[in-house]
């Protein structure tokens, strides 16, 4: 049984009893529902509910136009700034993993993995509640502010100004923030598996060949970490880019992203083939960034 | 280069714990310059723990390491004049060899053209030459850890540290790199420093070896005084195989003494071994020392009379067990008393005149020099 699996070419009937299954759940929930919003990115309304595919491409030129193209690069803006962000705080955070004693590892990977079982909404309200104008960051800096004027006063200096809280929810700011709380983990898992894998004597080869820490962290860790760096931009960028209920629930009036716009059209706009469009816009881009990705990965196994 | 026989790393009082496990316990060594030293011991000894205090990746509990007369505590690993071959080589996967050899050099911020000569030189000193644009997968083990040769010395190193060079490599190569190692040795006059658990390659590669038991040193000496005159139990066990018996010490003058050992017999030897007299020793006799007879004892007494006194340096037993090697053949004998004896024997000719095989009964004699006498 074993050796007609691997040799699936030879052996099609049993593969295809195999393959059989998840093709046809594939094609039920995932092909054919694609399909037809596909298609009414091509039509247009025809009454409340009705809509006629005339094969019209009017959505598409809709959605290029600049007052929606312009989300849209702010999006990607927004999703590079996220990713970039979770890689800056998701390294360290990986490499404190691997390096730490055997017996806390399964405890810290815990630790990133915990999150996962709490409700996004949930933890979005909860991070909401910190940032508010009455929040503990707000209380926490006001705290900071005081004992800084307090100080102030010892060394006979006027006080500071009374501390006016400051506005950390709704805009931009609280957006990526949000974005990188939810997005971190999806970051620092590959980039732990990556360097897991990475054999500990060539960092003290490094060493032992006379570069510092820091030549050795760039010429040897991050080489030898792309597979997994690159894994953990791609698995944080994408879905950051389709991000709608952190920028919906934490954003402002101007922060909103492409997912927030498409979710309009289908809902208050009623406009189905025009989020249609939008949505295929998104995952065309999507695939653009995937494709790049594989044409990379395939090229580092040409050269090697 | 430093002139020979000066200590180039001198070990005091080194110690180093692990929580409360004590991975070296107070060594105290010097490595002479352009010596090829061993360390040898079985896995855990903290033979390769000691190595890589030397090189730096591990600090000392206690004690101090000085390296070309320079006190190494405050010293990291990038900063000393040692370089080391790891055990798994290390070969940077995504580099080829000309940029794993060129890494140190570059990194020290020497000149193109210098490093272009000196890596070609380093490549072809480990006979690597036209391989320098390989990348380390498409490359044997015994390649990788030429690379990983060439990349330590490139760098022109006082010390080179090896941790457990051959054991990866199959054992033709192992035979092979053996002699070339020690062939490189000579070449670039580097002082090397390698750590293994195979006594082969302790013996036939090491100017001196350090025999580590439990955190100490239980015998630093060249590989043939280790071989034929081991200082204790531990170290004749270790090194070669070895028979040993528990005696009484009967006769201990400058030029002669005599152990009587209940399981083996009466043992003589033609040298003293200051032991006080009536101590509990142990006799060590290695089993190509020992001579095989065919039954009826008049040969083996005789043989032993040459140079010890009537009944002594005699044994008898029954084959129990043979092995046929090709060169030799390794008999094990059930003396009288019970206890098993080994015995290699030359395989001379190509059919053997005396043949001896499974429960033949069988003689045994010994020369007085063969016996070594071990007080610990």
């Amino acid at each position: 049984m074993a050796g007609a699996l691997q040799d699936w070419k030879s052996q099609k009937k049993p593969f295809a009893a195999i393959a059989s299954v998840p093709i046809f759940w594939l094609a039920i929930f995932f092909v054919a529902p694609m399909a037809i919003v596909w298609l009414y990115s091509f039509g247009q309304n025809a009454g409340p509910a009705d809509i006629e595919i005339s094969g019209t491409l009017e959505n598409y030129k809709r959605a290029t136009e600049w007052l929606y193209l312009s989300i849209f690069l702010k999006s990607l803006a927004v999703a590079a700034l996220t990713t970039l962000i979770c890689l800056i705080i998701g390294f360290p955070v990986a490499m404190a993993i691997t390096f730490a004693a055997p017996k806390w590892r399964p405890w810290l990977l815990l630790g990133i993995m915990l999150p996962f079982w709490t409700n996004l909404l949930i933890r979005t309200y909860a991070l909401m509640a910190l940032m508010g104008t009455n929040g503990y960051m707000n209380k926490g800096l006001g705290g900071l502010w005081e004992g800084a004027s307090w100080l102030r006063t010892l060394v006979g200096m006027q006080p500071l100004e009374a501390w006016t809280p400051v506005q950390l929810l709704y805009n931009n700011f609280a957006v990526v923030l949000g974005l990188v709380y939810v997005h971190l983990p999806f970051m620092v898992l590959p980039l732990y598996s990556a360097l897991d894998r990475l054999d500990k004597s060539l960092i003290e080869a490094s060493l032992d060949l006379g570069a510092g820490h820091f030549k050795t962290f760039m010429q040897i860790v991050v080489p030898l970490a792309a597979p997994g760096i690159v894994a953990g931009v791609m698995i944080t960028l994408i879905p950051a880019l389709g991000a709608y209920l952190t920028p919906d629930l934490m954003g402002g009036t101007d922060s909103q992203m492409i997912a927030n716009v498409i979710e309009r059209q289908f809902k208050r706009a009623n406009d189905w083939p025009f989020g249609a469009a939008l949505s295929f816009l998104l995952i065309y881009a999507m695939f653009i960034l995937i494709a790049l990705q594989s044409m990379k990965t395939s090229k580092t196994k040409e050269v090697r | 280069m430093t002139d020979t026989k000066a200590p180039i790393i001198q070990i005091r009082n080194v110690s180093k714990r692990f929580g409360k496990v004590t991975a070296v316990d107070n060594i105290s060594l010097d490595i002479l310059a352009g010596e090829f030293f061993v360390l040898l011991g079985p896995s855990g000894c903290g033979k390769t723990t000691l190595l890589r205090m030397i090189a730096g990746f591990e600090m000392p509990t206690e004690g101090q390491i000085i390296i070309d007369g320079q006190d190494m505590s405050l010293v990291p690993p990038n900063k000393r004049p040692v370089n080391m071959v790891f055990q798994s080589y290390a070969v940077f996967p995504h580099m080829n060899v000309t940029d794993n050899v060129g890494y140190g050099l570059r990194i020290a911020g020497v000149g193109k053209n210098e490093i272009k000569d000196r890596v070609a030189e380093a490549l072809e000193l480990v006979k690597l030459g036209g391989f320098e644009d390989r990348m380390p997968d498409q490359m044997s083990g015994g390649q990788r850890q030429r690379v990983a040769l060439a990349r330590s010395l490139v760098m022109r190193p006082k010390v080179l540290l090896l941790d457990e060079p051959l054991s990866a490599l199959d054992a033709k190569l192992r035979a092979q790199m053996q002699f070339e190692l020690s062939d490189l040795q000579d070449k670039v006059g580097i002082t090397f420093v390698t750590v293994t658990h195979d006594q082969d390659e302790a013996l036939s590669m090491a100017s001196r070896v350090a025999v580590i038991n439990k955190g100490e040193v239980a015998q630093l000496a060249a590989p043939s005084d280790l071989y034929e005159y081991p200082a204790n139990r531990f170290v004749a066990d270790f090194v070669g195989s070895v028979n040993i018996f528990e005696g009484k010490l009967t006769l201990d003058e400058p030029d002669k003494a005599a152990v009587d050992c209940p399981g083996l017999g009466k043992v003589y030897l033609n040298h003293g071994v200051t032991g006080p007299h009536g101590a509990d020793v142990w006799v060590a006799l290695r089993p190509e020392k020992i001579y095989l007879h065919v039954p009826g004892e008049g040969k083996a007494i005789r043989a032993a009379a040459q140079d010890a006194p009537d009944g002594h340096n005699l044994a008898r037993g029954t084959i129990k067990g043979m092995s046929y090697l090709g060169d030799i053949t390794l008999y094990e004998i059930q003396l009288e008393g019970g206890q098993i004896i080994r015995v290699s024997r030359p395989n001379l000719s190509r059919h053997d005149q005396e043949d001896f095989t499974w429960d033949d009964k069988v003689s045994m004699h010994w020369r007085a020099d063969s016996p070594v006498v071990l007080l610990s």
